[in-house]
């Protein structure tokens, strides 16, 4: 047997970068600006895979292009190089960057969910939790009323928001609360793959429980993809099966996740590694 | 029938902060064959637990091949397979037990168990039954099976990784001092369960410190310092 399969999304070298470059770019790049031109080189030559109901971890310290990846894949922002294959996008043939602002909505609202580290960035506060979810499906193109109730109830019901409260605006809920109708709203429309991005951080112990199982749930009931950014090696080595490290823009490690917590080989993973508590 | 065949596997640890490389175990040779059960004995410090890591790819092994027999891709060098298959091996054929517990939070013992067949694509069912068996079979008391492990003593910490492990019925196991802390009496009953084990075919490789607890459960010992076989 050989595992075949194509993964769910391929990144070849992602590269964002602010300012003009320059001939020293490439040799001298100090961290992750360039000396002679300033250049910022916010990711830099990024290449990964994400395979069929995997989480993929991605760990690495503030500045080192975690989000700014997260935000290419999202369509946030525009890549200055690199393309972005989706297996359920035109067979894998066409990046998801190459293309008009209109398919780009059209793929952001059919393959992706995303959960940001603050809710409100997510969510619209002041819409009813259903709300938030049947707006999400009419993005899709979702017209029948019915089905949209339906499918928003199933939804918060997987994140256990009790059916008493799903009439009320996530302004009125907790963080840990916010946090899951987020997530609920990201797996509307059945996405392929699921961007988290820290949203374990800043919640209190328990809650961050919560949600970890939560997201283990869901990947066991959905088989969803899931990208992983979090600084928590903790929640990495919970949930991720694989994790890629990056710093100053670039991938410096991956490997299986239990490898990269026990055996780091980068300077600075080992760092990373030393100063768990 | 050969299981698992170890060339010459070193494993040196660079660490960048210190600028020293510390090497660990250096050119081990052992074969396993199907059912047979290897102990390595051996002081702390003496590279053994190394030899497992490597095994299951928790360690980079530095020089060496480790080739096992597997049943979904042949031979296959467990130093330099992909990370999709090294994980598709974790799954399905591969087990390894160590004393420490590794549970997510609020999952309940049975949960626990039952996980490992729920992500193997079993059914809720089946995995509900075969984890009671499981943990019937090691003998953990069933007022536990629905409480969050971490208030777990010793003893029943390993007795739900055993279970965990083996509800997977993996073909080679890997046991990195599965007794360490534990008393005689629970000593004894992993040594009667490894030998039921043994008996079903399973291929093993265990870490003791305590030479007397291997005697009559493993078909061979070898003893470890400094990183060698000796």
């Amino acid at each position: 047997m050989h595992l075949k399969e194509k993964p769910v999304l391929e990144v070849k070298h992602l590269s964002v970068r602010y300012g003009e470059g320059c001939e020293a770019c490439r040799s001298s790049l100090e961290k992750n600006r360039c000396p002679v031109c300033g250049t910022v080189w916010a990711a830099n030559d990024i290449s990964l895979e994400v395979y069929h109901g995997e989480v993929l971890g991605i760990v690495g310290e503030s500045g080192s292009g975690k989000s700014t990846l997260m935000r290419c894949l999202y369509l946030d922002i525009e890549p200055t190089g690199g393309s972005a294959f989706f297996k359920d996008y035109k067979s894998g043939r066409t990046s998801i960057w190459d293309v008009s602002a209109a398919e780009k909505r059209r793929v952001r609202n059919h393959l992706m969910g995303m959960v940001y580290q603050n809710p409100i960035l997510g969510l619209r506060m002041d819409f009813t939790s259903s709300a938030n979810i049947a707006e999400k499906l009419i993005a899709a193109g979702e017209r029948d009323a019915g089905a949209m109730t339906g499918r928003a109830t199933e939804l918060l019901e997987a994140v256990e928001i009790p059916s008493s409260r799903m009439k009320e605006p996530p302004r009125v809920f907790s963080g840990g609360m916010q946090q899951r109708v987020q997530i609920s709203r990201a797996l509307a429309n059945h996405p392929s793959l699921l961007l988290l991005d820290e949203v374990t951080t800043g919640l209190d112990l328990s809650v961050q429980a919560k949600v970890l199982d939560l997201i283990r749930k869901i990947r066991a009931k959905y088989g969803v993809s899931i990208l992983l950014v979090s600084h928590d090696l903790a929640v990495i080595r919970m949930l991720a099966d694989r994790t890629v490290v990056m710093l100053d823009g670039k991938i410096v490690e991956s490997g299986l996740t239990d490898q990269i917590l026990e055996d780091p080989q980068h300077a600075y993973t080992q760092q990373l590694v030393h100063s768990l508590i | 029938m050969e299981i698992l065949k170890i060339e010459g596997l070193s494993k040196d640890f660079f660490l960048h902060e210190a600028q020293r490389e510390i090497r660990s175990c250096q050119d081990i040779r052992f074969s396993l064959d199907r059912g047979q059960f290897i102990g390595i004995a051996g002081r702390s410090g003496a590279g053994k637990s190394t030899i497992l890591k490597c095994i299951n790819r928790t360690y980079l092994t530095s020089r060496g091949r480790i080739l096992y027999e597997s049943e979904a891709f042949g031979r296959i060098d467990l130093a330099s397979a992909p990370e999709r298959e090294i994980l598709y091996l974790r799954k399905y054929e591969i087990g390894y037990v160590s004393q420490f517990l590794n549970v997510m939070p609020r999952t309940t013992a049975r949960e626990h168990v039952m996980g490992a067949l729920l992500e193997m694509g079993g059914s809720e069912a089946e995995a509900a039954r075969d984890a009671r068996e499981m943990l019937c079979y090691f003998r953990l008391p069933e007022e536990l099976w629905d409480l969050y492990p971490s208030t777990f003593s010793g003893g029943e910490r390993l007795r739900l990784n055993l279970a965990r492990a083996m509800v997977k019925r993996p073909r080679l196991l890997l046991l990195d001092e599965p007794t360490a802390s534990l008393d005689d009496g629970s000593k004894s009953l992993v040594r009667e369960m490894l030998r039921s084990l043994k008996s079903k075919d399973t291929s093993m490789i265990g870490i003791f410190h305590d030479l007397t607890f291997m005697e009559g459960v493993c078909d061979r010992v070898f003893n470890m310092s400094e990183g060698a076989f000796v």
